[in-house]
């Protein structure tokens, strides 16, 4: 078996084929990692991206298909094996137990012999992670890390046991823009001492300034391999979504009109001790505008959405919409004046999975005469639903589809196209392209600017910045539950944002950060 | 080998088969156990299945025993919709048959168009009450409904016990623990003359009825359904999920009781410490047996009122144990139980063919 004349070769897939009931995440996907590249693996949501990360790391097992690593053929049988061979992964949602200390959570994945030792495997996290420029002090606990500090531990949790193929799953999409500059600093190290980088993204300027080659998958299938540092972004979008599919949309300029909504002082203290508290938000919302909220997920986003739907109504200070204090009120009685929520959890809080898309529509519509005292009018509710359909581009058999059986993207549109269809005059939206593929993302750009233009206040939270660069007028970022000042977008450079979603923003704070 | 698999879709067709599947199962059961038993399960199946309901007479005790099962399963089915698990409508039922006897021996002396609504509505009362304890204990403190309404059915079967035996207790009664017959004003009308079958029945179906509207129709049936599916879309909805799980335990404590006060003022005619044989536990597996659908719980009533008459039955004429109707009713809801796994996985068979192949391609793991 040992034939060596690929020494290069550090992992070869050939024709990998994984089956779920209903469809075929991979279908025959051929890729190879040279010693020391850094090899993007490209591919929108549900290309098959992540079951094939499962297949290497040993989570699940390919139907067909040979995986061939230093030149042997082998089956990884779990993660504890593909470890033991030198392969460590980082999810995108991180392993970590908060109670612990940096250096607890690194020895539970360690055999029990190298764990045992705490002294000197404290020396050797101390030693690793500064070697790779990621300071790391080991007795901290976790819970007390930034998201990008968390990602270290991951990161050197993986480099401590002689990995020589580091996966990672997404990784900047937590991070600042300059947390993002200090990894790629450390990848690149890696890459130089021998160690492959299988680097999972979808941002593609990252994948073009940072990897040497790229795989591009689309649904479950290789669609080309390139060199992304030699072609454009454009081309490997294209690779991405094939042909019939327009990329971005042109967003016209905004012309805001009078405030529509003024926040003064929210807060809100968390029950959750590892949860965010809301502290201070000031907020104005002008009519026939976008305003964006950029920040690293956990930063208070979902708690800010709350407290604005009304999920939250004990926080203190005030939410006036058009000079009415909001902020005790329900749910249902803000959206009869006119305040729509499009949360960031489509399935299971935005739309119930196993009803109709006539039924999700009544979850949030009742109050556009689709109910008459406390009976439904179902022909109502069908004709709205069907018009949500039309009108957003919804792709389905019709309004007896349950909300589960259709696709992020087109249930993300039939959301926003119920939220649309009531007229709000306020639209909160988080995440709204979160997971979604380029047609749909873009389909969705254009029906909050539609809705923008014809006079509603748009607030979009999300932790896509280019998104937010390209359809708000104005930006702010949430730290820790305190929200930044806001600026123009085109007066905000790209590091101020950085650093403001890093949480400094507060002259104080900064001259501390300095000092 | 065998796997268990989730079907991308729940199975529709599987949802209704279900039920049907496990009357089946659970006829082959009995049938073996009768020939265990050394009795001729032909025979035995007839007695339990067949002779009851082949007369008249024989329908109107099958509709009398359905009436309080399908009052209980009504209000049942608006709780487990909402994924509310009120294992309580015993202990309404008998709240409601205590109401209405406690209310029925006041007005012994009166009589009056009004007399028996009262009666009636002091049963619903009754029933209210008892549910909404746990209503209360589930909405302020967050206890658990299925342990509060459990340990409620003891108590209001044992303050029932105390009645009878106590205030109640007729005092010409010999002694036995039974409250005095009641005046011919509190008494249910019959439904079909010459039989026993009174207007409980209707009462029942007129819950059904009632179901149906509220699920198929109404606003707050689909407010229920939001938050037996998915709590956060309702909390998003702006749904109360507080106020809906009163309203769901105010209405299965008002049909199990008006179930009480009908079997006190129906069949029975008094207050008697066996007034329920488990009507209240026996709704619930009419309700999972009816797929929580009006007119599923109409024909599961049906069936288990049968499996109360077959087991009589079968006493009487096999002289069989009296278990044999709850070893009936318990086979029945552990092969629905069983079969309904089938609605959301398939059973697959494992393609055996890779495994040896792939057993010896793997090799030690390679050292880099």
């Amino acid at each position: 078996m040992g034939l060596c004349m690929t020494a290069a070769i550090r992992l070869k897939l050939e024709n990998i084929v994984k089956e779920y009931p209903g469809c075929r995440a991979n279908d025959g996907i051929d890729l190879t990692v040279g010693a020391g590249e850094i090899h993007a693996l490209l591919g929108e949501n549900g290309a098959g991206k992540s079951t094939l990360m499962k297949v290497i790391y040993g989570v699940i097992q390919p139907d067909q298909g040979r995986i061939v690593w230093n030149g042997h053929e082998v089956q990884v049988d779990n993660p504890a094996q593909a470890r033991r061979m030198g392969i460590g992964m980082v999810f995108q949602h991180f392993s970590l137990f908060e109670t612990l200390t940096v250096a607890e959570n690194i020895a539970l994945s360690l055999p029990p012999d190298e764990a045992r030792n705490r002294n000197q495997l404290n020396q050797r996290i101390r030693e690793v992670s500064e070697r790779y420029g990621m300071a790391l002090d080991p007795r901290r606990y976790v819970s007390t890390l930034s998201v990008g500090e968390r990602q270290r531990v991951e990161i050197v949790r993986c480099l401590i046991q002689e990995t020589t193929l580091l996966i990672l799953d997404e990784p900047t999409s937590v991070l600042t823009p300059q947390e993002v500059s200090a990894l790629f600093a450390t990848l690149r190290k890696l890459s130089k001492e021998g160690c492959s980088i299988l680097f999972i993204s979808h941002k593609l300027e990252e994948v073009r300034s940072l990897c040497h080659t790229a795989t591009v998958l689309r649904q479950g299938r290789v669609s080309g391999d390139c060199q992304p540092a030699e072609i454009s972004a454009t081309d490997i979008a294209r690779l991405m979504v094939g042909d019939d599919t327009p990329i971005s949309t042109q967003v016209t300029a905004a012309k805001p009109g009078a405030t529509l909504v003024e926040i003064r002082g929210l807060g809100w203290k968390s029950k959750d001790p590892f949860g965010t508290s809301l502290s201070n938000v000031n907020l104005d919302l002008h009519k026939g505008e976008i305003v964006g909220i950029a920040g690293v997920a956990g930063n208070g986003q979902d708690e800010l959405l709350k407290a604005l739907s009304g999920e939250i109504r004990s926080g203190t200070g005030t939410i006036s919409l058009e000079g009415l204090n909001i902020a005790s009120l329900f749910p249902d009685q803000r959206r009869k004046l006119g305040v729509a929520i499009v949360p960031e959890e489509r399935l299971g809080r935005g739309a119930v999975p196993d009803m109709s898309l006539a039924d999700n529509a009544l979850l949030t519509a009742s109050g556009q005469g689709l109910v008459s005292r406390g009976l439904i009018r179902s022909g109502r509710v069908r004709a709205f639903s069907r018009e949500v359909i039309r009108r957003f581009g919804v792709r389905c058999t019709g309004e007896n589809n349950t909300a589960g059986s259709l696709s992020g993207g087109n249930l993300q549109k039939y959301i926003i196209g119920r939220e649309a269809l009531q007229n709000p005059r306020l639209l909160v939206a988080s995440h709204p392209t979160w997971g979604v593929d380029v047609g749909s993302a873009v389909a969705i750009h254009e029906s909050l600017v539609r809705l923008r233009d014809e006079g509603a206040s748009i607030l979009l939270i999300s932790e896509d910045l280019d998104e937010l660069y390209r359809l708000c007028n104005r930006l702010g970022a949430l730290c820790d539950g305190r929200l930044s000042p806001l600026a123009p977008t085109s007066e905000l450079h790209i590091e101020q944002l950085g650093q403001w979603m890093a949480g400094e923003f507060e002259s104080g704070e900064v001259a501390h950060a300095v000092a | 080998m065998l796997l268990l698999e989730r079907r991308p879709v729940a199975s529709s067709l599987m949802r209704w088969a279900s039920p049907l599947l496990a009357l089946i199962l659970t006829i082959i059961t009995g049938f073996v156990l009768f020939l265990v038993m050394g009795k001729d399960p032909v025979e035995g199946l007839k007695f339990f299945f067949i002779t009851p309901v082949s007369d008249l007479s024989g329908l109107s005790e099958l509709g009398l025993k359905m009436a309080p099962l399908l009052l209980c399963a009504a209000g049942l089915t608006v709780c487990y919709r909402a994924r509310i698990w009120n294992i309580g409508a015993e202990g309404h039922f008998l709240m409601g048959a205590l109401g209405a006897s406690v209310m029925a021996v006041q007005l012994s002396a009166s009589s009056g168009f009004w007399v028996l609504p009262l009666v009636l509505l002091t049963g619903v009362l009754a029933g209210m009450l008892w549910a909404a304890i746990a209503a209360g204990l589930k909405t302020h403190l967050h206890c658990n409904e299925i342990l509060t309404t459990i340990m409620l059915n003891y108590i209001a079967l044992n303050l029932l016990l105390f009645t009878v035996h106590g205030p109640l207790k007729d005092p010409f009664g010999f002694g036995f623990p039974q409250s005095v017959m009641f005046a011919d004003s509190t008494l249910l009308p019959a439904l079909i003359p010459g039989t026993r079958l009174h207007l409980g029945l209707a009462f029942g179906l007129l819950a059904a009825v009632a179901v149906w509207v509220l699920f198929a129709r109404s606003f707050i049936g689909f407010q229920l359904n939001v938050v037996g599916q998915d709590h956060r879309a309702a909390a998003f909805a702006g749904f109360s999920v507080r106020r809906l799980t009163w309203f769901a335990f105010l209405v299965g404590g008002a049909t199990a009781g008006l179930a009480g006060a009908s079997e006190v003022t129906g069949p029975i005619g008094q207050l008697v410490p066996q007034v329920s044989p488990g009507y209240g536990y026996t709704a619930i597996i009419v309700v999972f047996l009816g797929r929580m659908d009006a007119l599923g719980i109409v024909a599961a009533s049906a069936l288990l009122a049968l499996t109360f008459i077959g087991g009589e039955m079968l006493q009487i004429a096999m002289h069989m144990p009296k278990a044999v109707t709850g070893l009936f009713q318990g086979l029945l809801l552990f092969y629905l139980l069983t079969c309904d796994a089938f609605i959301h996985y398939r059973i697959r068979r494992k393609k055996t063919a890779l495994q040896p192949l792939s057993a010896a391609v793997t090799t030690a793991p390679q050292e880099a």
